[in-house]
C-alpha cells in the first residue's frame, strides 16, 4: 500500500495550526479571507458542527475511489503519481457565445480560489469530510456566457490509458463523463476545486482540476476535467452505461432511495466505527432542494 | 512428507486470518477498517470453499486418494470465516442494530443470500463430525451434496456485491462449474477410464 510520506502528512497539522490561527483573528478577518458570499451561505467551516471533524489527509490521500488508475481503492494513491498534471488545459465550449481553451494555472489566477468544506459522501456507503480550494463553478459558465438553447453542462475526464491505466480495461466505456443539469451547476455549492488541505489537489484526488458537487453521491464530481460542453440535451454519464437501474442521471445522496448493494439510509464516517445516518442532499437541504421541488426523487434518482 | 502436509494445511488456512491480526496491529487495516475486514473474511471463505469443492475432482483425475483427507479441514475453515465475514456484518459493521440488518436483508437480495450460504455451511459443519455421519447413513452424503448449492448462492452473493466488473466473481463460478462437471457419474467415468488407460501402457490411444 503507498502510504504518503510522513513528511507531507505534516501539511495536515500546519494546515490545521493556520485554521486556529484564523479563528483566533476573529470572524471578521476570516470574512476578508474567504468568500463573503459563502459565509452568507452557510457553506464554509462554521455550518459543519463540532462533531464533524475534517478527515485525515492520509485517509483522503489513500482511500480513492478513482477507476481510472485501479478499481483497487488502496492502489490509486501508487498507480497515479504517473500522471502528468502540468501542463494541463481546459477546453470550453458547446453551446457557448465565447468558449475558450484555459489552462489551469489561469484558471487559477483569475478565479480567487476559496476553502470550502465539505462532506463526500460515496455510493458505497462511507463519507469523508474534505477541505477543498477551488471556485464557483458559476464564475466560469458566466465568462463563457451560456447560450439559451443550453440546458445541461457535460463535463469529461482526460483519456490517456498510457498513464491512466485503469483505462485499459474495456468494462467500462472511458473517458469518465458526468453532466449536471444547468442550474445545478450554477448553484454555488458546486465548485471546481483545484486543491485539498491548502496544497494542489494530489493526483490521486483528481488533479488538477476536478468538480466537487457535495449534495451529489462522489462518483458526480468528476475528475482531472480536461472538457467542459454546455449541451442542449441530457448527458449520458459512465455510471449510466454501466449500470442504468443503478445510477441515475441526478444521483442526490438520498437515504430513502435505497440501493442494491449498499446502505444509503445509513453511513460510515472513515475514521469513525459506529454508522451515521446519512442527511438528505448530504446534509446540503436547505442550500439545493429548491432545484428539485417539482420532481420525485425516486424516479429522478 | 505426507505427514507433513496436514500441519501445513492448518497453517496455510489460519494464514489469512493471521495476516489481519497482524494488519490490526500495525493499523494497516485502510482507512476503511471494516470494510477491508468483511473483503479479507469473505474472499478467503470463497477460496477455501473453491480449494474444498476441487478435492474430488482432483483425486478423480490424478488418482491421488490421500488428499482426500483434507476435504473436511478444508470445509471447516471455510465454514470458520464465512462465520467470522457474517460476525464483522453483525458485530462491527452494523453493531448490532437490528433494525437496520432486517431492513438489509430485506432490501438487498445479496445479504439474502450470502445468509442462506452461511446457513447451509454451519450446517454442513456442524454434521462433519463420525457421529452424525453414522447416524444419518446415507443422508449424510446427500445432506453434504448441499454444498454446491452454498457455492451457487456464494458465486450469486459476490456477482451481486460487485459494480460493474463481474469477471472476478465469473472465474470462481466457473471452476466451481467445472468441479461439478468433473464430478458427474458419467464424467467421472471417462475420466477415470482414461486415467486407468493412461497408467497401464498401450500402444494406440
Amino acid at each position: 500500500m503507498a502510504k504518503i510520506k510522513s513528511s507531507e502528512i505534516t501539511s495536515e497539522s500546519d494546515y490545521l495550526n493556520r485554521r486556529k490561527f484564523m479563528k483566533g483573528a476573529g470572524v471578521a478577518a476570516a470574512a476578508t479571507i474567504l468568500n463573503p458570499a459563502s459565509i452568507l451561505a452557510g457553506i464554509n467551516n462554521s455550518a459543519l458542527p463540532d462533531s464533524e471533524k475534517l478527515t485525515s489527509f492520509e485517509s483522503i490521500t489513500n482511500y480513492n475511489n478513482f477507476y481510472e488508475f485501479s478499481t483497487d481503492k488502496e492502489d490509486v494513491a501508487k498507480l497515479s503519481q504517473k500522471l502528468t498534471v502540468s501542463p494541463w488545459e481546459v477546453e470550453v465550449g458547446g453551446l457557448v457565445e465565447k468558449p475558450g481553451v484555459f489552462s489551469v494555472d489561469d484558471l487559477k489566477a483569475k478565479y480567487t480560489q476559496e476553502e470550502r468544506i465539505y462532506r463526500l459522501r460515496c455510493v458505497e456507503g462511507w463519507s469523508m469530510v474534505i477541505p477543498w480550494t477551488g471556485f464557483p463553478v458559476a464564475s466560469l459558465l458566466k465568462d463563457v456566457v451560456p447560450k439559451s438553447k443550453a440546458k445541461f453542462v457535460k463535463f469529461t475526464t482526460l483519456m490517456r490509458p498510457k498513464e491512466m491505466v485503469g483505462q485499459k480495461s474495456s468494462w467500462y466505456e472511458w473517458p469518465y463523463i458526468e453532466g449536471l443539469r444547468i442550474d445545478e451547476a450554477m448553484n454555488d455549492l458546486a465548485i471546481f476545486a483545484t486543491g485539498l488541505y491548502g496544497k494542489d489537489m494530489p493526483k490521486q484526488n483528481g488533479a488538477p482540476i476536478r468538480l466537487v458537487v457535495p449534495w451529489k453521491y462522489g462518483f458526480k464530481s468528476i475528475k482531472s476535467i480536461v472538457k467542459i460542453e454546455l449541451v442542449e440535451k441530457m448527458p449520458v454519464s459512465l455510471w449510466m452505461k454501466a449500470a442504468p437501474n443503478e445510477y441515475g442521471f441526478y444521483s442526490n445522496v438520498n437515504p430513502k432511495k435505497s440501493h442494491p448493494r449498499w446502505s444509503q439510509k445509513t453511513e460510515r464516517r472513515i475514521g469513525e466505527f459506529r454508522r451515521r445516518k446519512t442527511l438528505m442532499f448530504n446534509g446540503y437541504e436547505n442550500e439545493v432542494a429548491s432545484l428539485y421541488s417539482d420532481m420525485d426523487l425516486k424516479k429522478y434518482f | 512428507m505426507k505427514r507433513f502436509l496436514k500441519p501445513i494445511v492448518h497453517i496455510a488456512s489460519l494464514l489469512p486470518l493471521l495476516l489481519l491480526i497482524l494488519d490490526w496491529q500495525n493499523g494497516s487495516l485502510t482507512a476503511n477498517p471494516i470494510q477491508y475486514l468483511t473483503l479479507k473474511t469473505g474472499k478467503t471463505a470463497l477460496i477455501l470453499l473453491s480449494i474444498t469443492l476441487s478435492i474430488t475432482p482432483i483425486v478423480y483425475l490424478t488418482g491421488k486418494k490421500f488428499i482426500r483427507q483434507f476435504k473436511k479441514m478444508l470445509g471447516l475453515y471455510t465454514a470458520l470465516y464465512a462465520f467470522l465475514h457474517f460476525s464483522v456484518f453483525i458485530a462491527l459493521d452494523y453493531y448490532f442494530d437490528w433494525e437496520l440488518i432486517k431492513d438489509a436483508i430485506v432490501e438487498k437480495p445479496y445479504i439474502l443470500v450470502g445468509f442462506s450460504a452461511l446457513l447451509i455451511l454451519a450446517t454442513l459443519a456442524a454434521t462433519s463430525t463420525k457421529g452424525w455421519k453414522l447416524r444419518l447413513k446415507k443422508n449424510w452424503k446427500r445432506l453434504h451434496r448441499l454444498v454446491y448449492v452454498a457455492g451457487i448462492l456464494v458465486i450469486l452473493h459476490y456477482t451481486w456485491l460487485v459494480k460493474a466488473d463481474i469477471r472476478e466473481p465469473l472465474i470462481y463460478g466457473a471452476f466451481m462449474a467445472v468441479f461439478l462437471i468433473i464430478r458427474l457419474p458419467f464424467i467421472r467415468d471417462q475420466l477415470i477410464k482414461a486415467r486407468e488407460r493412461k497408467t497401464s501402457p498401450q500402444v494406440s490411444s
